[in-house]
């Protein structure tokens, strides 16, 4: 829609801007300030110029954290795309059934975080955990505490049990535009099923399934709650990802400088993805003509 | 000719059983993996804590509510609900009461930089908690707030007033122009118009805002963690301190699980068909 030039506009935008000013702008000002500043204590601070900067782009112990996150967000992406594509398509399009299964498969994304972590912490125990506990029966000595390949495990599939839905749901409402035309159009020139969702289905939800992995990769790149209930971070530091090392630092060892420096940078990665999550949300809206 | 191959096969049809296809077996797994462990928490939250340790079951043969009660009627435990709840609900007020102008602004007007006001909501919604805990930790205790409600409902703002105004934009555009403008030519004032004919027009957008800053600031537990110590403490992180003690009374923490769960099992219904415009912020 046409939108008309009016300044005064700002007034409405106000009270946004004050409210998240405090609780964005002053915060983000702390952490550049403390990325700068060396203390020994007692609020005396001195000029450390980019040390800590340094300190944290050659720490390893950065290196390795990083290096799981990536590792992490890919693993989840490359299973919640195809899986939330995958259900997505098997979804009724309809009716009562639709329905229910709408509201099951929302189920998991509306659990509190902490209690994500827990219901697989217990899940996974051999003990009282029905997954531990079949795993066991299968003769495989699962145990996420000690083992780390173990713990990953489970990590990722506490991550794919929490959030697959939410790229099934977008799929669906992807799927769920497409006119009933296109449909007939490919019954009419016999086409495969692969190859109805090869040319009609997929292109269609390209801009729907764009978002789904920006979120997915944003969320699961400062995932802390639930690896942090399930593994703590271990073992050793196995799962310790970046929010979870981020965290040790600054309220563990109160290491402000370095902890400053790494949340800069930490940041910084996050302002690049959402300006691509930005540019391909405007290039929709453009597309859909609004 | 069609009406009556199809009248043909009706018959036929009613008469087989219901054709199995694989993308139901597949639903239903699927709903399986989603279900399972819900119902393992609950069936634990069932139990006591000497039938969860003692022999493996499937489903409590004893079922009781003595964790429930537990819950209900220990302060230390059911205060943490009363907790989250205040803040989550003086966070989802704040959070509309905001966006709801800004986003009729945005849906309506351009401005001097607009768009890079947009995008940098956009950047809040994104940013990791664990930037903000320390800063948070210290804003909020150098003001004297800490430890109180209006601090961890201020803190949630940062990701829930982005969301609300997405969200409401997204909404608000579907609304055409032409109804401001009768409304202007009728002599309406702006807050006029804006309480007694727009808000009613966009009510379900306002309505699934709200599910998503109240679920959103339900779910989190960094930052409520870190600005609580005893006077405002979420019911989520009570949970967490529950956890790693020695001897976990696990049927208590699986009750306190399941009325986690609760307060957005009982409105999903409600916003089942904007659950992925919501998360997408109201981009779909």
């Amino acid at each position: 829609m046409d939108k008309v030039q009016n300044n005064k506009a700002w007034f409405l935008v106000l009270p946004v801007l004050v409210l998240v000013a405090f609780s964005a702008v002053i915060p983000l000002m702390t952490v550049v300030n403390y990325s700068v500043q060396d203390t020994f204590g007692n609020n005396v601070f001195f000029w450390e110029g980019l040390g800590w900067f340094q300190e944290v782009l050659t720490s390893k112990q950065v290196h390795s954290a990083f290096g799981r996150q990536l590792m992490f967000s890919g693993i989840i992406l490359a299973i919640q795309i195809p899986l939330g594509i995958a259900i997505a398509l098997c979804m009724p399009k309809k009716g009562f059934w639709a329905s229910v299964c709408l509201v099951l498969m929302a189920l998991p994304l509306l659990v509190p975080w902490n209690v994500v972590g827990t219901i697989w912490q217990i899940l996974g125990r051999a003990d009282i955990g029905l997954l531990g506990y079949v795993l066991d029966a299968l003769n495989i000595n699962f145990n996420y505490s000690r083992n780390a390949i173990h713990a990953w495990i489970i990590v990722v599939t506490m991550d794919v049990w929490h959030w697959t839905s939410l790229v099934a749901l977008l799929a669906y409402a992807g799927l769920q535009s497409i006119p009933q035309a296109y449909y007939q159009a490919a019954k009419i020139d016999q086409a495969s099923r692969w190859k109805v969702f090869r040319y009609i289905e997929l292109p269609k939800m390209q801009g729907v399934l764009l978002i789904a992995i920006l979120l997915r990769f944003m969320d699961s790149f400062m995932i802390y709650t639930e690896p942090f209930v399930v593994t703590g971070g271990g073992p050793g530091t196995a799962t310790s990802f970046l929010s979870i090392d981020l965290v040790k630092l600054a309220l563990g060892q109160f290491d402000l400088g370095p902890a400053a420096a790494f949340s800069i940078m930490y940041f910084l990665v996050i302002l690049l993805v959402s300006w691509v999550f930005y540019t391909v949300m405007t290039n929709l809206d453009k597309a859909e003509g609004r | 000719m069609a009406v009556t191959t199809d009248t043909y096969s009706a018959p036929a049809r009613s008469f087989s059983l219901p054709k199995i296809q694989t993308r139901h077996v597949v639903m239903v797994l699927y709903l399986a993996f989603m279900l399972i462990p819900i119902y393992w928490l609950f069936k634990m939250s069932l139990q006591t804590n000497r039938e969860i340790m003692g022999d493996f079951t499937l489903w409590p043969h004893n079922p009781t509510l003595d964790n429930y009660r537990t819950i209900l009627t220990d302060r230390s435990w059911y205060i943490g609900y009363i907790n989250s709840i205040t803040y989550v609900v003086m966070n989802t007020v704040l959070s509309l009461a905001v966006a709801l102008p800004a986003a009729y602004a945005f849906s309506r007007y351009r401005f001097l930089g607009d768009k890079h006001l947009f995008f940098w909501l956009l950047t809040n919604r994104m940013a990791p908690p664990a930037v903000f805990a320390l800063p948070f930790f210290q804003l909020y205790s150098s003001v004297g707030l800490f430890d109180t409600h209006i601090a961890v409902a201020l803190a949630h703002t940062l990701f829930n007033v982005p969301l609300a105004v997405w969200i409401l934009e997204g909404f608000m555009r579907g609304v055409p122009k032409e109804i401001d403008e009768t409304a202007y030519i009728d002599g309406y004032s702006f807050p006029r118009f804006f309480v007694k004919i727009f808000m009613p027009l966009i009510a379900s957008g306002i309505g699934v805002a709200a599910f998503f800053c109240f679920m959103f600031s339900w779910v989190e537990l960094l930052l409520s963690r870190t600005l609580t110590a005893v006077n405002a403490q979420p019911i989520t992180s009570i949970m967490t301190r529950t956890v790693g003690a020695s001897g976990i009374d696990w049927g208590v923490l699986a009750a306190a699980g399941v009325l986690t769960i609760v307060p957005g099992a009982l409105v999903i219904y409600f916003v089942r068909n904007y659950i992925a415009k919501g998360f997408a912020l109201g981009r779909v």
